[in-house]
């Protein structure tokens, strides 16, 4: 446990030290979601009715944007061999990077997001959906991009690989996600919605790591 | 600083065979390593010393041969394998935002989660105590390659595997790394060294990896 909680220390750390690569992701996503009132323009019934959409969609390309980086710098300084060489079972120390790779982008955007649903003339009841949408999904997100990130590594062009690999996986958490924040507005209940996006998450938790392992290990050989 | 190691058992490989790609690097080879015993390995370049390091440490699967570790298949436990050596590549695994107190502190905790990290110790063998606060981007290449051998101090483990480790180094930092390469096989410690600079270490064993390359023919033939 405490090597698990080493990896997470040093990972997040590492983001945190190394230039504000917490603050690009973040960065991104809200000028992604205040794209959209300029372009859509400022009538609150269209903006407010694909609010949800638009604050997913931006999550969905930050959550994409340094993905590549999740394994890349460890495998080209050797320390991704020494991590696959410690008693620690790679597995874990797959979802520990993971873990850290949510923690610094993941929940600042879901910190965030209420903020950007204003921008967006979200409805304000519909709020705490929204985060509670985003906190479930942005875990399967980062997870499910772990395995891209590790089938990719090694490969040209790394980012633009992983993005079109992983997209289509997040339509999933993407469609249920919005759908819980429709019902709200609507006044249904939330609740499949909810269920199966947690479905996916922990459906993600469950083969993730598993998948990531093996892909890190073929790139070790 | 050194605990016992000689009761660990020894490591064997037998018949071992290296593939990468359509290409048998080499074959048929044999190698043991006793308690406080060393190994050369030695080769022009391309001759698969480095392979052989990672086929030793579980990194690569050997094409042919067997592996044991303290007289069990190394392919039935890679975790207490695993937990008994040290990997030492050419690439010094040191992160240019993380100082070398953070960076030894977090590959021996990593190694080691039960014991408390000797890194104060690791820093000084390797004399590397004046730096250990600066950011790595801030070091030179050689203390780059000290920081990377002071993690075989910093977490101790009967088993060392060191791919040049000498590249880089200065004279006095040779002379660090052998009177640790002589500490620990003082210990009953087991250590494998790939290098082209000949390295102060008595009574090594060597292997010359380009007596077990596989000529053109036997390439084809392991291929059919």
């Amino acid at each position: 446990m405490s090597a698990f909680l080493g990896v997470v220390r040093r990972d997040v750390r590492l983001s945190l030290r190394q230039g504000g690569e917490v603050g690009l992701v973040l960065g991104f996503f809200v000028l992604t979601v205040l794209l959209f009132p300029f372009g859509v323009g400022p009538e609150p019934q269209v903006l407010g009715r694909i609010a949800a959409g638009i604050i997913w969609a931006a999550t969905l390309l930050a959550a994409v944007l340094d993905l590549d980086r999740l394994f890349a710098a460890d495998f080209a300084d050797g320390g991704l061999d020494l991590i696959a060489l410690s008693p620690m079972p790679l597995e874990l120390a797959v979802l520990a990077k993971i873990a850290a790779h949510w923690l610094t982008t993941g929940l600042p955007m879901v910190l965030i997001s209420p903020l950007l649903a204003v921008f967006v003339d979200l409805d304000p009841a519909a709020i705490p959906m929204l985060m509670l949408g985003l906190l479930i999904g942005t875990p399967a997100l980062s997870l499910l991009g772990a395995v891209a990130a590790a089938l990719t590594l090694g490969a040209r062009r790394a980012g633009v690989l992983v993005a079109l690999i992983v997209l289509p996986l997040y339509l999933p958490p993407l469609i249920f996600a919005t759908a819980a924040v429709e019902a709200v507005l609507t006044g249904a209940s939330a609740r499949s919605d909810l269920l199966l996006l947690g479905a996916i998450a922990l459906a993600a938790l469950a083969l993730a790591p598993w998948a990531t392992a093996a892909a890190l290990r073929q790139a070790l050989e | 600083m050194f605990t016992d190691f000689a009761l660990e058992g020894d490591l064997v490989g037998a018949g071992l065979a290296c593939r990468r790609g359509e290409r048998i690097v080499f074959a048929g080879l044999d190698c043991r390593l006793a308690a406080g015993g060393a190994l050369m390995l030695t080769g022009p370049n391309g001759s698969g010393k480095s392979s052989l390091l990672r086929l030793l440490a579980g990194l690569l699967a050997p094409s042919a041969g067997r592996l044991a570790w303290g007289g069990a298949p190394i392919a039935e436990d890679p975790a207490a394998w695993r937990a008994a050596l040290h990997y030492v590549g050419h690439l010094d695994a040191t992160k240019p935002a993380l100082t070398p107190r953070e960076t030894l502190g977090f590959w021996a905790a990593l190694r080691n989660p039960a014991t408390p990290p000797a890194v104060e110790t690791a820093l000084a063998a390797f004399g590397l105590a004046a730096v250990a606060d600066w950011p790595c981007r801030w070091l030179s290449a050689g203390q780059r390659r000290r920081l990377a051998l002071a993690r075989l101090v910093a977490a101790p483990a009967p088993v060392w595997l060191l791919d040049e480790p000498s590249a880089a180094l200065d004279g006095e930092g040779e002379a660090r790394l052998a009177a640790a390469i002589a500490a620990h096989r003082a210990a009953g410690g087991r250590v494998a060294i790939a290098t082209h600079q000949p390295l102060d270490v008595t009574g090594a064993d060597r292997i010359a990896l380009d007596d077990y390359a596989a000529s053109p023919e036997d390439a084809l033939a392991a291929l059919w």
